[in-house]
């Protein structure tokens, strides 16, 4: 009997410590978001949406021209990233052999386990160095790196997930097989391929290591793709780290602005994907 | 006519689409490939140069040409694995009560929240880091390791506050939500069969969880701690913000610190000639870490899958 109870308590002790796991989990995000949203709150203004940068020092001022910068980044990093990412997708779902599916989606995950400051340090490499210049290009570039296995991968397994016989019925109907794969299987996996391009985005929109040498900054406005281009993780680094008081409290305005975007991406990606978890 | 004309049109398209995917296809392995190659001609005069030296040596002096790794590879070492520490046991629970101990309704909400936390960007939990958890850290934490057990190695010197300590927690905030969510999927991979047999032969539930559950996940277990760690070596803004930038190879882990990423962060724009080339270097070197972690990783996760299609 007294041996029954020990194992009772060491069962309720033992779930408890692992149950106080997911609580640490939770109290910590819950701790950050609350933290970043509250005080972020507190210095987000209209200024902050449309006006400029100011010297060191002055009140005022915003991250107009880093938002700006950032949506341009994205927008590239998406024109590059999604197609060839959507046909890599296809690609490993319809055409592949098992020998070439295995090797590019073994590409595909350690592409995406690359830190991005190297690929950051690859696109300086391959475009900065050679065109003399710090260039929106090739910041976008870098982006698109990092966003193409996330798109690869999702269209991929949401292209697996649509039926064989919806293949076969529209063979069966004398489709070709491009055909088939164009206008049934693709809209079948629509959603499954516009979450994958959601979370590239979510993704790609936060990420600062690989513009540090691609797109440097800029706070005068876009000024075309081959010049530098600011952005707003960029801009939230450097006045994180700089010592004036506005500086860092448009940081928080910044960063309160950048975790709503994701907010709002992860929530839509789950209700998009919540027929398919059930 | 026109019919046969769109019929030959819709045969070619069957011959050109999949080659044209394929090509998209090997865009993708061209440009890893490529990284690798780039890297290594962008490095090869800092190699030629310093040579095995640049392995063991332990500074980066740009005036004297003299540039090691050590510190940096260290730091990132150190810092990393020390996340580790902190972040298996908490994800490995969380991932445990996530498959095996919460009801139902509570699984994908508290999944949910966990995962948000890997969707936060970098910079931003650096902005955090650098406001919240650094004086945090300073005090009370690292001041009361260095009161009480400041007898050892590793809590000695005064607490900045700025270093390994913070760079490893912060390190742990962000891979927690990896491994629990790889780990998550392991467990829920692992067969209902296996946990009823042991409840079966009369087994508490924790008895369940470590004598049926855990060793059949292993491998998949060990995949997902190694995809947390490789990512913990790679991770580059939170860890510049929050480690302090000194390059040096100390035990004590209020010491600033270095490693290979924020090296590269805070040093790249505003170096030029053998520096470059050096730093270049170190990007290769935290290429082929974070490759082999993840080569690793992955194929103790396929194993696992394997396993589970052969047990089907």
């Amino acid at each position: 009997m007294r041996h029954k109870s020990a194992r009772k308590w060491f069962n309720l002790l033992m779930l408890g410590l692992n149950s106080l796991g997911a609580g640490i989990a939770i109290v910590i995000v819950c701790l950050m978001l609350g933290y970043i949203i509250a005080h972020g709150l507190t210095f987000i203004n209209l200024d902050f949406i449309t006006g400029s940068a100011v010297p060191a020092g002055q009140p005022g001022g915003g991250m107009h021209n880093e938002i700006i910068g950032t949506l341009i980044l994205v927008g590239l990093g998406s024109i590059i990233a999604v197609p060839i990412g959507l046909f890599t997708g296809i690609f490993l779902s319809e055409f592949g052999t098992p020998f070439t599916v295995s090797v590019v989606r073994f590409a595909t995950d350690i592409l995406a386990g690359v830190p991005s400051i190297v690929v950051g340090v690859f696109a300086y490499a391959i475009i900065v160095k050679p065109m003399h210049s710090y260039s929106a290009f090739s910041a976008g570039a870098a982006l698109a790196i990092i966003m193409i296995p996330v798109v690869a991968r999702t269209t991929e397994e949401s292209m697996r997930m649509v039926p064989g016989s919806m293949r076969e019925a529209a063979l069966a109907l004398g489709i070709t097989r491009w055909r088939a794969v164009v206008s049934v299987v693709v809209p079948g996996a629509l959603a499954g391929i516009v979450t994958g391009v959601m979370l590239g985005v979510a993704r790609i929109s936060g990420e600062t290591a690989p513009l540090l040498f691609t797109a440097l900054g800029n706070s005068f406005g876009y000024s075309g793709l081959g010049s530098p281009i600011g952005a707003l993780p960029l801009q939230i680094y450097r006045y994180a780290l700089s010592p004036y008081k506005n500086w860092q409290q448009q940081a928080w305005a910044g960063a309160f602005v950048l975790v709503v975007l994701v907010l709002i991406i992860s929530i839509a990606v789950r209700w998009l994907s919540r027929k398919r978890r059930v | 006519m026109i019919k046969s004309k769109t019929r030959v049109l819709f045969r070619l398209g069957d011959k050109i689409f999949p080659k044209f995917t394929l090509i998209c296809s090997l865009i993708v392995v061209a440009v890893l490939v490529n990284i690798l190659i780039i890297l290594f001609i962008q490095a090869w005069p800092a190699i030629k140069e310093s040579g095995f030296s640049f392995l063991v040596g332990r500074s980066w002096d740009p005036v004297k040409n003299a540039y090691g790794a050590l510190p940096a590879v260290y730091g990132t070492l150190l810092s990393s694995i020390l996340a580790l520490v902190i972040a298996i046991p908490i994800s490995m629970g969380a991932a445990i009560f996530l498959t095996e101990i919460a009801p139902s309704w509570l699984r994908s909400i508290a999944s949910f929240i966990i995962e948000i936390l890997a969707a936060i960007p970098s910079v931003i939990v650096g902005l955090w880091g650098l406001f919240v958890l650094v004086p945090v850290v300073r005090n009370p934490i690292e001041s009361w390791l260095g009161t009480h057990l400041g007898a050892l190695p590793f809590f000695q010197g005064p607490p900045f506050g700025f270093g390994f300590m913070a760079a490893a927690i912060i390190l742990a905030i962000m891979i927690i939500p990896i491994i629990t969510s790889l780990g998550r999927d392991v467990l829920k991979s692992v067969p209902g069969a296996q946990r009823e047999a042991m409840l079966a032969l009369g087994a508490t539930r924790w008895e369940m969880i470590s004598r049926a559950v855990l060793p059949y996940g292993r491998s998949g277990l060990i995949g997902a701690i190694m995809l947390g760690l490789a990512r913990a070596l790679g991770e580059t803004m939170a860890v510049t913000m929050v480690i302090g930038n000194g390059y040096r190879i100390t035990a004590s882990l209020f010491s600033p610190g270095t490693t290979v990423a924020s090296k590269l962060a805070s040093d790249f724009s505003e170096s030029s000639g053998l520096s470059l080339n050096s730093l270049i270097e170190l990007a290769l070197i935290l290429f082929i870490i974070t490759l082999s972690v993840n080569v690793i990783a992955r194929l103790l996760i396929w194993r696992l899958t394997s396993v589970k299609g052969k047990a089907d």
